[in-house]
């Protein structure tokens, strides 16, 4: 049993992935929030969708080094789906991904909603992998 | 978000105290006028507190009712249509016989609970499948809330049984209201409080009267055709379980007094009673007599039979009721209205509909183009309700029936949604003021014609069915006044109606006028020479300004600098203030740049009469634009208001500088061409704007490109407007000048509505999917809109979220909260009223086209910049073929060769190769860039009416006019010419033509025009001497001349912006552009009518 890098890894990974749920049901409540009324769509273009990217590109890197490859691949889909979305926003943006004008479009609404619904499942299982992963390291090695 | 939230919070309101008895009086306009309301408080609230007090129904004393009459009223009443109306029956008589009236009452006007069943599953629509998204169904909840509904109101029938089955029996007397269950109301009693009878001995029985929803139209039949449903269904008291124990005391008291009655018809009355109470006090029970159709009914259904008949009938309605229909599954509430105008409609109008659901054979039938203006289509709706209905050129669905699914709407391959044009001047508005504005508990709906009056107390909201009490003070009619007639208040007689918004509408006290003016003033702009234009212009209209004595005015002037205008009470001149920081702009005094219009007018005009002079040498060529924004916002931003902004060039300097993207040789490469803004900074100031109630209005002058694209969105989202003059210059390019005069007049002195927001509410199963317009969502349902003009329209795609299947009618409400130029704060709520139909031939059948092609163009506007113009193009050509061959496969049972349209759509392939050939959306053409934007600007934001005029032109022959057919206004004749094909084959050389445009005017005058029309209204001698760039008539004073130019007055006076007349001979170099809006002609780059429907014809048979 040794506290390898990787180890170190999934700990980390498992905190920070804690936040990452935390933001994803925020969003979702925010969206929720908009359908209902109670909040200005010039707010929801939040601060916590560059901090979301960043950390989940970290996790990335921190996979890569730790030569977690299975990890890594299943996180690499999501880290592409975040690229893509950071270079297709609105010119000059930044705000990012929720652009106010066009948030409240039913379509966008809804494709954002089930973009934070399916990013909270992402995560929570994620979650659970590294604990897995994690206790996996420390036992085997 | 503060800011921002403050309107809808304002507008979210609740109508908040209303205890006082009425102050409503009269109102602004005529209609209300004269109510005098204090007459009303002292007496009737008086009588009521006494008797009343409580719903409890006292005892009532059976006497005063007509019974007879009861009856009547139930049955017909349920409409609320505003022709009936239902009189007074004759005075109360005796007291027992009454009670039969309360029979009636049982017998629901609305057959109609059968919703409950079909709640079912609509499950999720299936989204579309066609190339729009017209209506992707969320589906998210399929189901869900149409069940709760359901529930809702097996609740309320199931309660209402009850209540008569133990009943008993109720003062018979209250009834008479009862009677008239879908009534609307009938009103009759309760018009005079003080002769109701003294309490004291006998309380009157309390008069209520049940009206249906909509209430079936008096027409018909339902009654006469299924007594013993109506009955059943009898309209629902909802509070059913209170009432009962209240019910069995008065029934007892009653008992006696109405002697005859039975119980259980009794029953009902009494809990109508209980709520009705307070009224029947003061009322005399006056029955209906009332129209003739009620009279029918009478006859019909239960003439004199009050005693027997209410035992039977009445009685077996109430228990059974619930039982009997439920199971069935019969939709409680809603259809009342219409039930009755399904079957008129399906009878008187069947010829008609036979009519409407011939195909047309597009490719045969070669003169489609109406030759008058083409009418928005009637919704099949009962003519009582579509009376009532709100005028299409205010409120207008695509789909006057709507499909009951979203599976339909699919199939249809139409798009659903409405098109609005909600501030529009109107000649006839009624001003309500009240300080109770009655809305709808749960959803807020405003009180409309559509709603239903279950009794004389409640109201079912006809958007959420809710069911709602009725105020106090909404008995009291203000126009008749006539206490007891909640359905004769103009609210409920006008689909179009102005609130005077007591204070909970505000968030803050409601803001002065104040106007912003931003001139452009560099070298370039000065060029121009519109400086002078404008200013004169604003000198002339200083005084027409729409303001008050609040009224406030600046200005501001930049060029590769900021220069404010100090204009101090005291100053013998305006100061400027120069400020060169632009990369952080600051205002250099905090007060006196805003100044009040009445206090400095001298300064003022001062300023406007030398600003024009002051920078005439200037060289400077730079313009600020950006950093000048930022300050009118700064300035703005404490108040609100509207910022008027002159533009001539690209902005280079500071924030928001742009570079010119245009690239002249790949214009006709539609794939490169830039329509999305180059930077957000113009959005993000928009909304900025926007969330301090600060509009931006831009006119761009300009010669070259001005990237229109990224300027536009300071208007788009701050709910602006654009205008764009071309190349504008006061000695090159003079009409010009006189449009930019003309249209700069209008926008001066135009109504203007500040801090405003609208929402839109449909009824439960519809959603909004999308908007277009000027303006910034700030809710699903709600637009921000910090300014708004009587000439902007709006468009919005719904989707069909839940099945339908258990309405017959959808309503739509807009309500837009504004403060006006005056400082008040108002509601225009428009409401409109749309039957629901469950074929795709009926569908088909209420298409209309021209709101069709006025969405789809807002889509493609949308389409194009999000994607690319190609994309929107083929859309538009997919959704000509879907909705054919849709049409084709689904509705035509035999095959015929040629290419089958109904005859709603028979002007879609028109109208859609209109759209492409229109400037927004051609292709490959030297359309400039700017221009081609502006046009989409257009789309977006123009009215219907103008948007099909500049889609598809008026083609006139003016060389013979006659009076024949004339409109005769003002004593002046305007004569009414046939409108034409735009094609060249209708064009003979010995006319002269007239091309109405919308935005232009083309006189095209034909080689052998007659000498006649040439010297008669050119004031020419020969063709030859027709000068090449002829853009006025000459005011002759011929009949020919006089004809002409009335007409085309006429045709100017009806819409905001000028048109330029351009005379065009055949060898003038307009002849081009009047050629390339002959749309069923061939062009280089587009195909002509006949080859596009060949084209459509080849795709639908695929």
């Amino acid at each position: 049993m040794a506290f390898t890098f990787a180890a170190f890894c999934y700990m980390l990974s498992l905190v920070l992935c804690a936040a990452l749920i935390f933001f994803a049901i925020w969003h979702i409540i925010a969206f929720d929030e908009l359908r209902t009324d109670f909040k200005s769509p010039i707010d929801q273009c939040n601060p916590l969708v560059l901090p979301e990217y960043s950390i989940h590109s970290l996790f990335c890197i921190m996979f890569l080094c730790a030569q977690e490859w299975l990890t890594l691949g299943l996180n690499v889909p999501l880290l592409f789906y975040h690229i893509w979305r950071y270079f297709h926003c609105p010119a000059d943006s930044s705000e990012l991904a929720y652009d106010p004008p066009a948030v409240m479009n039913a379509d966008t609404l809804s494709y954002c909603q089930k973009e934070a619904w399916c990013k909270l499942a992402f995560y929570l299982l994620s979650f659970f992998y590294y604990l897995y992963c994690m206790i996996y390291t420390l036992v085997s090695s | 978000m503060a800011q921002p939230a403050r309107p809808p919070a304002a507008f979210r309101g609740q109508n908040g105290a209303g205890q006082q008895p009425y102050s409503n009086g009269p109102v602004q306009n005529q209609l209300m006028h004269s109510s005098d309301g204090q007459g009303y408080n002292p007496s009737a609230p008086g009588s009521y507190s006494h008797q009343m007090p409580a719903k409890v129904p006292p005892h009532q004393s059976s006497g005063q009712y007509n019974y007879s009459s009861s009856q009547i009223a139930s049955q017909l009443n349920n409409y609320q249509g505003p022709g009936q109306i239902l009189n007074r029956v004759a005075p109360p008589s005796g007291s027992p016989v009454q009670q039969a009236g309360s029979v009636p009452q049982v017998l629901p006007p609305a057959p109609q609970n059968s919703a409950a069943s079909s709640a079912g599953g609509f499950g999720a629509a299936p989204p579309g499948l066609s190339s729009w998204p017209y209506g992707q169904a969320p589906a998210s909840h399929p189901g869900g809330s149409q069940t709760s509904h359901l529930a809702h109101v097996a609740g309320t029938a199931s309660i209402h049984p009850p209540s008569s089955l133990p009943g008993n029996s109720n003062p018979p007397g209250s009834y008479q209201y009862a009677a008239s269950p879908g009534g609307p109301p009938l009103q009759n009693s309760y018009m005079k409080p003080a002769s109701a009878p003294p309490p004291v001995t006998q309380p009157l029985p309390p008069l209520h009267l049940p009206r249906p929803p909509l209430g079936p139209p008096p027409v018909a039949g339902p009654p006469l055709i299924r007594p013993s449903t109506l009955t059943a269904a009898a309209a629902p008291p909802p509070s059913s379980s209170v009432p009962q124990s209240l019910l069995n005391s008065t029934a007892n008291r009653e008992g006696d007094a109405a002697s005859t009655a039975s119980d259980g018809s009794v029953v009902q009355n009494s809990y109508d009673a209980i709520e009705g109470g307070g009224l029947m006090a003061t009322t005399h029970p006056s029955p209906a007599t009332p129209n003739v159709n009620m009279g029918r009914n009478v006859g019909y259904s239960y003439p004199n039979l009050p005693p027997g008949y209410q035992n039977t009938s009445p009685g077996a309605p109430g228990l059974q009721a619930p039982a009997l229909q439920y199971p069935d599954g019969s939709k409680p509430f809603h259809q009342p209205p219409l039930g009755p105008n399904h079957l008129t409609a399906s009878m008187g109008t069947l010829s008609l509909q036979q009519e409407g659901l011939r195909p047309v054979n597009l490719l045969q039938e070669r003169n489609i183009l109406p030759t008058t203006i083409l009418q928005a289509p009637v919704p099949n709706l009962h003519e009582d309700i579509q009376k009532l209905n709100c005028n299409p050129e205010l409120f207008r669905c695509t789909l006057t029936n709507i499909p009951q699914t979203q599976a339909l709407l699919n199939k249809a391959k139409l798009p659903l949604g409405l098109l609005l044009h909600p501030f529009k001047d109107l000649s006839q508005l009624p001003v309500v003021t009240s300080s109770t504005i009655v809305r709808c508990r749960s959803c807020r709906t405003y009180i409309n014609p559509f709603v239903s009056f279950l009794d004389q107390r409640r109201w079912k909201c006809n958007l959420c069915y809710r069911v709602n009490d009725v105020p106090e003070e909404f008995m009291y009619n203000p126009v008749t006044r006539a206490y007891g007639e909640p359905h004769k208040r103009p609210e409920v007689q006008n689909a179009t109606i102005e609130f005077m918004a007591p204070s909970e509408y505000m968030l803050r006290p409601p803001q002065p006028p104040v106007y912003l003016f931003v001139f452009d003033v560099s070298h370039n702009a000065i060029e121009t020479g519109y400086l002078n234009t404008v200013c004169q212009t604003l000198l002339d209209n200083l005084d027409l300004l729409p303001g008050n004595t609040r009224t406030k005015i600046g200005f501001i002037t930049f060029d590769s600098t900021i220069h404010f205008y100090s204009l101090q009470e005291g100053l013998s001149q305006p100061q400027m203030l120069i400020v060169s920081d632009i990369e952080d702009v600051f205002i250099p005094m905090p007060e006196n740049l805003l100044v009040n219009l009445n206090e400095n007018r001298e300064l003022i005009q001062d300023l406007l009469k030398t600003l024009p002079q002051m920078f005439t040498k200037s060289l400077e060529t730079q313009s600020a634009l950006g950093p000048a924004l930022q300050a009118a916002f700064k300035l703005m931003s404490p108040t609100g208001g509207r910022i008027s902004v002159f533009q001539t060039q690209l902005p280079s300097l500071g924030m928001g500088a742009l570079k010119s993207r245009e690239e002249p040789n790949q214009r006709s490469n539609a794939k490169d061409i830039h329509l999305t803004p180059s930077t957000d900074f113009y959005k993000k100031l928009a909304l900025d704007c926007s969330g301090q109630q600060v509009a931006v209005d831009l006119f761009l002058l300009s010669g070259q490109y001005s990237d229109l694209a990224s300027l536009g969105c300071i208007s788009r989202y701050s709910a602006g407007s654009v205008y764009y003059y071309q190349s504008y210059h006061h000695k090159h390019n003079p009409v010009q000048v006189e449009k930019l005069q003309k249209e700069l007049k209008r926008y001066l002195t135009r109504k203007i509505g500040f801090e405003a927001v609208m929402r839109i509410r449909c009824t439960k199963g519809l959603s909004i999917h999308t908007f277009h317009g000027n303006f910034f969502v700030r809710s699903t349902d709600l637009l921000s809109l910090p300014n708004v003009n009587p000439d902007a329209g709006y468009a919005v795609q719904m989707a069909v979220e839940e099945s339908l299947s258990d309405m017959q009618v959808v309503s739509f409400q807009s309500a837009l909260l504004y403060t006006s130029s005056k400082g008040e704060r108002r509601i225009r709520v428009h409401t409109m009223c749309l039957p629901v139909v469950a074929t795709l031939s009926d569908v088909y059948l209420g298409a209309d086209v021209q709101a069709i092609t006025g969405l789809l163009a807002n889509m493609a506007v949308d389409r194009s910049v999000s994607a690319s113009l190609s994309d929107a193009r083929d859309a538009l050509v997919n959704a000509v073929i879907d909705s054919l061959a849709a049409y084709r496969s689904s509705v035509l049972s035999i095959q015929q060769p040629g290419l089958m349209a109904p005859r709603s759509l028979r002007l879609f392939p028109l109208y859609v190769l209109a759209l492409l050939k229109q400037k927004a959306f051609q292709a490959g053409t030297s359309a400039r860039l700017d221009e081609r934007i502006f046009t989409m600007c257009q789309v977006k934001n123009q009215p219907l009416v103008y948007l099909m005029l500049m889609t598809h032109p008026n083609l006139y022959r003016v060389d013979n006019l006659s009076d024949e057919g004339a409109l005769n206004i003002n004593d002046k004749t305007i004569p009414q010419p046939p409108i034409l094909q735009l094609s060249v084959e209708k064009l003979s050389r010995d006319g002269a033509y007239l091309m109405d445009a919308g935005s232009v005017m083309y006189l095209w005058v034909g080689k052998n025009c007659g000498q006649n029309f040439i010297s008669q209204v050119l004031g020419v001698p020969n063709y030859g001497s027709v000068p090449q760039n002829m853009t006025h008539l000459p005011e002759l004073e011929t009949a020919e001349s006089i004809r002409t130019t009335t007409f085309i007055a006429w045709l100017r006076e009806q819409r905001p912006f000028f048109p330029i007349l351009y005379i065009v001979k055949d060898e003038s170099p307009l002849k081009s552009s009047f050629l390339q809006n002959m749309i069923e002609d061939r062009t280089e780059s587009a195909l002509s009518y006949y080859e596009f429907l060949l084209h459509i014809q080849q795709q639908v048979n695929k």
